[in-house]
């Protein structure tokens, strides 16, 4: 869909190139996040796949078509574009926000306030808000109707710069889930620059690590760049905690569980006994049919399990958790692992061992 | 048509140059009524300043007097000069009237009361202004340090607003030198006279004289009073052109402040 | 000596027909004035936010003319354009341009660049985001120097009486050569109402074109 071909940028007066020769494929439906460190030239990317910033040289083809040879703001009203700081306009209402490239594109009055209805929807917004003006919204609701106007006129390509760099981290989470639900109902191609690793590993489907001048380090889906980092740059890039934003990047549902050390509610001290010993552990669970009960020392139960005192499991991971969640869950709990559960339904459990062993293996 | 123009035009310089070389002596001559000018300004600036500084300093320091400042601005703006130089008259008509000390309430008095309520309320409204603008960490931190009130005000406060208040007194000091010869229509001398008695008798050559140097005059106090500034303001502190917003003040010129509306910058790699 | 009041009032209900011609004339005086220093100091402003080195010469020329007492100003101009209605205009047009160049570039420059950024993103060609996106933007910022310039224009309409217009100011002139206080006090009371009326009507408009600075806080 996005095609680079040897592109390159040097402003004017500046002594080295923003970017040097850059190639980069980004193929129909999917997200690919551009990282790096301040002046690896990731902006000065974006921005030339939609003419903002002119390229030196090089070609950039978009779905076909290359892009040198439509006039600037025609380009640009074809592509949608999302900004760190929303850049709304305060002047006018959400609804006319959301209707700027419409308009702009002679739809008729109609069309675009249908159109306006399915994005607020789609966007979860209050349906009220399109009266409002951008002094009146909250940070999340902002950002929430820059997306909107992007999408706006239903643009194949959307270049996100930035798009939560401004709002803090539990709104951000929220918003990168937001747009990974999106994504699996428009099947967009998504450009987006980030500084942040996690961000990228948690929402693009490919990763394009860039070091200064534009160099493209590597190119790889998350899962493959944190299993094989191509050299020191991008291994130094990814940081320390390799290991455990890989985690992230596997659901509970995708490997295999333990039954762990549990027993039926009436079972005696021998049964407990044999469980422990089977998983080298101090503590046992106790089962009734689906239902994790919870959990004793063995020294509690010196005659069985009849009678005993439990303590509940606080946490319940569903399969589709990641691995990370449920390291966290085992090494905060008293008990070393993580019990895994189908709704209510009690499926096994992850150990610390079986957790480290999917990073390992 | 062209050319009998240009011929008009070289004559009138002509005849200028002559008025320049010809008129500068005596009681009427152009020598005079610059000192005329400059001692009615002087001491309508002096008077405005002995008044207005102390005033403003006081009324900043205690953080008293917002609501006098605007209405001082709002009003100050609204007046026009003109008026103000012709409401002078009566009253100081009626002053002379009463007070047998006063020999006229005509020519000096008319002028200088005029000018003085003209030049004070900017020079009250850039001190307490300047005051109010010092940065109020350096104030708590000054008597943190033990430094009481008054000291506060003449180590801290009026040193650092100096940038400030020299600027609204440089302001003041040449709308003053520009609207003195409006005396001269309450039968003051001055600069002004060449150019009132010129309308009077439709003289271009004395009106354009009187014009030249009223202008001369003007530029002469405006580049006087930047030097005196820079020596007068510490070192540390940026000589500001500082205004508050466009919609601006009297007290600082908005013509000249520099517009200090931050301009967020785009952070941004390259 | 008899002490006589400051106002007649009986002359001033025998003069009500003078004082509203003045006041038409002091209008339109004035409106001239502002609506000639908008159109240039518009062309120049943009002139100079287009081509940023035109600038510096664009404000120190408008600068110089402000700087010019403005009695000085239509004394220098007196010779050339008489003692007419053009003369007064250009004075009080120069005294406008600073303020209103001034105010449109600030208003312009200090719109948050993410909201041009995210305009020109979404394909606005130059000239439609200058109408539809930096103008309305700047609007309140340019209204303040309007209302500026206005009050500025309304006071020295007043001057023009020396050459022979004055809208108001003529009372002052007037009273001012017959020794009669009650024109003195009229010409500049008239004066200060019609400034405080301009500005008021101006508060007015911006508030009616700029419904979006209104309201305010996020829900």
């Amino acid at each position: 869909m996005i095609e680079l071909d040897a592109v390159g940028k040097t402003y004017p007066g500046a002594a080295a190139p923003a970017v040097t020769s850059l190639d980069l494929v980004v193929t129909t439906g999917e997200i690919v996040a551009l990282v790096g460190p301040s002046g690896c030239g990731k902006t000065t990317t974006l921005k030339m796949i939609n003419r903002l910033i002119e390229p030196s040289r090089g070609t950039i083809r978009v779905a076909g078509r290359d892009i040198g040879s439509v006039p600037g703001p025609e380009l640009r009203r074809g592509i949608g574009y999302v900004i760190q700081h929303t850049g709304l306009f305060p002047h006018r209402t959400i609804a006319e926000n959301i209707a700027t490239v419409p308009r702009m594109l002679g739809w008729e009055r109609g069309t675009i306030a249908r159109r306006i209805g399915e994005l607020v929807e789609l966007m979860g917004l209050d349906p009220a808000i399109g009266t409002r003006y951008p002094a009146e919204l909250s940070g999340g609701q902002r950002q929430r109707v820059g997306v909107a106007r992007a999408l706006a006129a239903d643009p194949p390509v959307l270049l996100m710069d930035e798009p939560f760099g401004a709002v803090d981290p539990i709104l951000r989470s929220r918003l990168q889930d937001e747009l990974l639900a999106l994504q699996r109902r428009l099947h967009k191609t998504i450009v987006l620059v980030t500084h942040d690793i996690d961000e990228a590993i948690k929402v693009a489907d490919r990763v394009a690590i860039l070091n200064i001048g534009g160099v493209l380090e590597q190119y790889a889906p998350p899962g493959e760049l944190l299993r094989a980092p191509a050299n020191a740059f991008v291994e130094d890039f990814l940081g320390a905690d390799r290991g455990i934003k890989r985690l992230s990047l596997i659901r509970i549902a995708e490997v295999p569980l333990e039954a762990g050390p549990v027993v039926a509610p009436g079972a005696g001290a021998a049964e407990v006994a044999e469980a422990m010993r089977r998983y080298g552990v101090d503590w046992f669970g106790v089962v009734s049919g689906s239902d994790l009960l919870g959990w004793a020392w063995g020294s509690e139960a010196p005659s069985g399990a009849g009678g005993v005192a439990l303590r509940p499991f606080e946490v319940r991971l569903q399969g589709a958790d990641t691995l990370r969640d449920a390291l966290d869950t085992a090494i905060t709990g008293r008990t070393l692992v993580a019990p895994v559960f189908d709704g209510e339904r009690y499926l096994g459990m992850l150990t610390v061992d079986a957790i480290s062993r999917q990073v390992i293996g | 048509m062209v050319a009998a123009k240009v011929g008009d035009m070289i004559e009138f310089l002509g005849d200028l140059a002559a008025w320049f070389a010809s008129s500068w002596d005596g009681d009427t001559g152009y020598l005079m009524r610059i000192w005329e000018h400059v001692t009615v300004s002087g001491a309508a600036l002096l008077a405005a300043v002995a008044v207005a500084l102390p005033l403003g300093a006081w009324f900043g320091h205690t953080g008293r007097g917002g609501m006098l400042v605007t209405s001082m601005v709002n009003v100050g703006r609204a007046l026009p000069s003109f008026g103000i130089v012709a409401l002078a008259l009566p009253i100081t008509i009626r002053l002379a009237d009463a007070l047998p000390v006063i020999d006229s309430g005509l020519g000096f008095l008319p002028t200088f009361v005029a000018l003085f309520a003209l030049a004070a309320p900017p020079v009250f409204i850039n001190t307490h202004a300047g005051i109010r603008g010092v940065d109020p960490d350096t104030v708590e931190a000054a008597r943190g340090m033990g430094i009481d009130g008054r000291r506060v005000l003449t180590t801290i406060e009026l040193p650092m607003a100096a940038a400030v208040i020299m600027y609204g007194i440089r302001v003041t000091a040449v709308q003053i030198v520009a609207t003195a010869p409006l005396g001269a229509l309450v039968a003051y001398g001055g600069l002004g006279r060449f150019i009132i008695d010129g309308f009077a008798v439709r003289d271009s050559v004395q009106i354009a004289a009187g014009a030249i140097l009223v202008a001369l005059l003007a530029v002469a106090t405006d580049i006087g009073f930047s030097r005196l500034e820079r020596r007068v303001v510490p070192k540390g502190i940026t000589p500001t052109r500082k205004g508050g917003n466009i919609a601006g003040d009297v007290m600082v010129d908005p013509a000249r402040a520099q517009w200090s509306r931050a301009v967020k910058p785009i952070h941004r790699e390259e | 000596m008899i002490a006589r009041p400051f106002i007649d009032w009986g002359w001033i209900v025998d003069h009500l027909d003078e004082i509203r011609d003045r006041i038409g004339e002091h209008l339109a005086l004035t409106a001239i004035a502002l609506g000639i220093g908008l159109i240039i100091a518009l062309v120049l402003a943009l002139a100079g936010l287009r081509v940023p080195r035109a600038l510096p010469p664009i404000t120190w020329t408008a600068g110089v003319l402000y700087t010019i007492p403005s009695l000085a100003l239509f004394a220098f101009l007196v010779p050339i354009t008489g003692f007419t209605t053009l003369t007064a205009e250009i004075g009080l047009v120069s005294y406008t341009l600073l303020i209103l160049i001034r105010s449109i570039v600030t208003g312009i420059q200090g719109i948050d660049p993410a909201v041009t950024e995210a305009a020109r993103g979404m394909g606005y060609s130059p000239r439609r985001m200058l109408w539809e996106i930096e103008l309305p933007l700047a609007l309140p910022v340019i209204v303040a120097g309007v209302r500026l310039a206005a009050v500025t224009t309304v006071g020295l309409v007043t001057v023009t009486a020396l050459i022979g217009l004055g809208g108001v100011g003529f009372f002052i002139l007037r009273g001012l050569n017959r020794f009669f206080d009650t024109e003195i006090v009229l010409g500049t009371a008239l004066s200060v109402m019609l400034a405080m009326i301009l500005d008021a009507a101006l508060v007015g408009i911006e508030r009616v074109l700029t419904p979006w600075s209104r309201r305010r806080s996020a829900t």
